[in-house]
């Protein structure tokens, strides 16, 4: 692996440049390895050269577990790459560790950016600068096994619309043996996955409170709201008994072999979902509460441009980055990747809005939150521990929940 | 002693002396030029791949390095809010756990088994090759393995097992009395071949007339194995417990893949410092706290395995 990489770079540091285009300018598009991704960007890169024959863009990929080490060792060797892609909750250490210039406010009017993007854009803004764009977002909805609720007596083309019927329905798919084993799983519970962010962003929402202050750097959920949204999802364990976190080791496991009714999952797992071939599943939007409340959570990868990027090679680098941002773009990162658009008028059309799969991911974002993590693995590891002081310490909701704000506003302390 | 000994300083006797590309040396000269030469490399080789690195690790861990910020001298912050963070403790408490259980009965069944199998022609080898199978096998691939034998019911055999006999299922590696123990318990079945393997070594090499002068004497199997077996196995029981401990002490492999979807089991019921240490380095790039980290961990490591050594001395 290291021979070859090593090999590639000595071929790449010794192929000459074309002759063609002796006048390019050639900039460096770098993001991690993701099959489809890496295919998208291709085709936006051929796009591009063809409309501005005198830039040539370079894309270099890394694996995921890689990716964050290797931007910043090669900007520490002054190679860093001219066009990023960067995941938004990166953006604070990127900016600390200078890896990011801010977009130019001529070519990316700011006016501009939050009239056309959706307005979890806002997460890539610090100190009144953007520093990155994205071409997709990604929200949750709710998915459903339509057979087994067929086989329940339910109604496939009608799944839950509130929380109520979430559990009423979960109640009539969970299926136990004598003994009160778990067979078939009514609702997944797997805070590992995506169901910390449906607790943070949705529920503390949903049942009255706020789950942080409006910069995200004081956790607020240590409040009734938090403690009743964590006994409703502690519940359908303990007390309605139509989930089991680890039941079939991970909830999109269970969804995927057909032994559970619903999962709340991300666009991100629509290629997984695709390969199943047992039963049909629906997409419905997250369930609201009784009052009609809806909320979603959004996370995304955006666009930047390299700190020390300058001259032409930036006029190139934002060329580009305007080209990867554009309706275009944004339609080809659809078709090929499934990722939602990031710009209202692309992402809201009749034709995606009435797609039964983009639909509930699209409306979704309307209500979307942007969580600012400063560590999201140490963040999220709070919530499962505090979902599992319940669940297995028999800890109240009240007290866990407050155990666990006093944990995340430390990570978020220190991190600051 | 033998005075030739003396003279060789440390070089095996008998050696064939090295050299004759000059006679400008004396042989003594030549044949470390020669030693040297084949040494030097490793030598430069760990000097750069392993002492720079670890010496390094102890100025980390004085810095706040992030990966991304010029490390910043802060003298023993990162000790104090270590040792400050009730999460250390009962990491430091799981890894003297997987310790303190781990060792002695992973060592008490291959000594158990070892004997046993010393004593058997039947089927010798394919039964030394059974035990010796898991050693041979990717760490990663074996926990998984077993990752799916803890699961409930549908998939997980074990509770499978238990629940068609009527029985309660357990929650094994959901619950966090349970999982630690179930993932020591695939953690000593991988080791024991190893193990089993060098005990046998250690048995064989026991004169068979020790054994036999003890029999004309009228020894019992017990006063045989208290008397005979177990001093001259001594050696290799230090070997063991040494490494054993040093195994024990840094496990991961198992754990990491074990409990990926939480890392280090519910509410870090079984996180080992490793796993800690490589959560604090490429989860957060908490590059300084994760060198303070590993700094107790060498100081722990050095600490066990200088005490397990003087514990285990001749005592003459």
């Amino acid at each position: 692996m290291k021979k070859a990489l090593l090999l590639a770079g000595l071929l790449s540091g010794f192929s000459l440049p074309a002759f063609t285009a002796a006048q390019a300018v050639e900039i460096e598009y770098w993001q991690y390895i993701y099959e489809t991704r890496v295919n998208a960007m291709d085709q936006l890169i051929k796009n591009f050269e063809a409309a501005n024959p005198d830039i040539t863009v370079k894309q270099v990929t890394f694996p995921y577990a890689d990716y964050q080490t290797r931007i910043v060792a090669a900007n520490m060797a002054g190679k860093g790459p001219d066009v990023m892609q960067l995941f938004y909750g990166w953006l604070d250490k990127f900016v600390a560790g200078g890896l990011l210039q801010p977009l130019g406010k001529e070519a990316f009017p700011h006016d501009k950016i939050e009239a056309d993007f959706f307005p979890i854009v806002t997460a890539m803004q610090r100190d009144g600068e953007y520093y990155g764009l994205p071409t997709a977002v990604r929200s949750l909805a709710l998915f459903y096994n339509k057979k087994l609720f067929a086989d329940s007596g339910l109604d496939p083309a009608n799944p839950p619309k509130t929380l109520d019927e979430l559990v009423a329905a979960s109640k009539v798919i969970a299926k136990h043996d004598d003994a009160g084993n778990m067979l078939t799983e009514g609702m997944t519970m797997d805070m590992s996955g995506q169901d910390h962010h449906w607790w943070r962003e949705v529920l503390v929402r949903q049942f009255g409170g706020e789950p942080y202050t409006d910069d995200y750097r004081t956790v607020k959920y240590d409040s009734e709201a938090g403690a009743k949204a964590l006994s409703f999802y502690t519940d359908l364990q303990l007390k309605e008994k139509v989930g089991q976190i680890g039941f079939m080791d991970e909830g999109q496991a269970a969804f995927r072999a057909g032994k559970a009714g619903m999962t709340i999952d991300g666009t991100f797992r629509l290629g997984s979902f695709k390969q199943i071939k047992d039963f049909e599943w629906g997409v419905a939007e997250l369930p609201a509460n009784a009052d009609g409340y809806q909320s979603n959570y959004s996370s995304y990868f955006a666009n930047g441009i390299g700190a020390k990027v300058k001259g032409e090679k930036l006029e190139a680098a934002e060329k580009f980055l305007a080209y990867v941002t554009s309706p275009e773009a944004m339609k080809i990162w659809l078709d090929v990747v499934g990722e939602l658009p990031a710009k209202r008028e692309v992402a809201l059309t009749d034709e995606n809005t009435a797609n039964p799969i983009y639909g509930p991911f699209l409306k979704g974002l309307a209500d979307a939150h942007t969580t600012l993590f400063v560590d999201e693995a140490a963040q999220r590891q709070t919530a499962m521990d505090m979902a599992n002081r319940v669940l297995i310490n028999g800890q109240t909701p009240e007290e866990s929940v407050a155990e666990a704000a006093k944990q995340e506003q430390k990570i978020i302390d220190d991190a600051m | 002693m033998p005075s030739t000994v003396q003279t060789s300083k440390g070089a095996a006797q008998g050696r064939p002396e090295g050299g004759g590309f000059t006679d400008r040396f004396s042989m003594r000269t030549k044949r470390l030029f020669w030693v040297w030469t084949f040494l030097a490399l490793p030598v430069l080789f760990y000097s750069v791949i392993r002492f720079y690195p670890t010496i390094d690790a102890f100025r980390l861990s004085l810095t706040d390095w992030n990966l991304m910020n010029k490390p910043k001298f802060i003298g023993f912050e990162n000790y104090a809010k270590l040792f400050s963070d009730p999460k250390f403790w009962q990491v430091f408490r799981n890894t003297f756990a997987y310790l303190i259980l781990g060792t002695p009965i992973s060592l008490l069944i291959s000594f158990t088994v070892a004997f046993a199998l010393d004593r058997i022609r039947f089927g010798h080898s394919f039964i030394r090759a059974l035990y010796f199978l898991p050693f041979l096998t990717t760490a990663a691939a074996m926990a998984w393995v077993w990752r799916w034998f803890y699961q409930p019911a549908p998939i997980g055999v074990i509770n499978d097992l238990l629940s068609s006999f009527g029985l309660m299922q357990q929650p094994f590696l959901r619950s966090t009395s349970q999982a630690l123990p179930s993932i020591m318990v695939t953690a000593i079945w991988a080791g024991l071949g190893f193990q089993i393997i060098i005990f046998m070594a250690g048995l064989r090499a026991i004169p068979s007339t020790f054994y036999e002068a003890a029999r004309i004497d009228g020894l019992g199997e017990w006063a045989i194995l208290k008397k005979i077996t177990l001093p001259l196995l001594k050696p290799t029981t230090i070997f063991l417990v040494v490494m054993s401990s040093i195994g024990f002490l840094r496990i991961f492999d198992q754990v990491y893949n074990m409990t990926t979807n939480d890392p280090g089991g519910p509410l870090g019921s079984t996180k080992p410092l490793v796993l800690m240490i490589y959560q604090s380095a490429f989860s957060s790039y908490q590059m300084g706290y994760a060198a303070a980290q590993t700094v107790v961990l060498f100081l722990i490591l050095l600490a066990i395995s200088l005490l397990q050594l003087w514990i285990l001395r001749d005592k003459k």
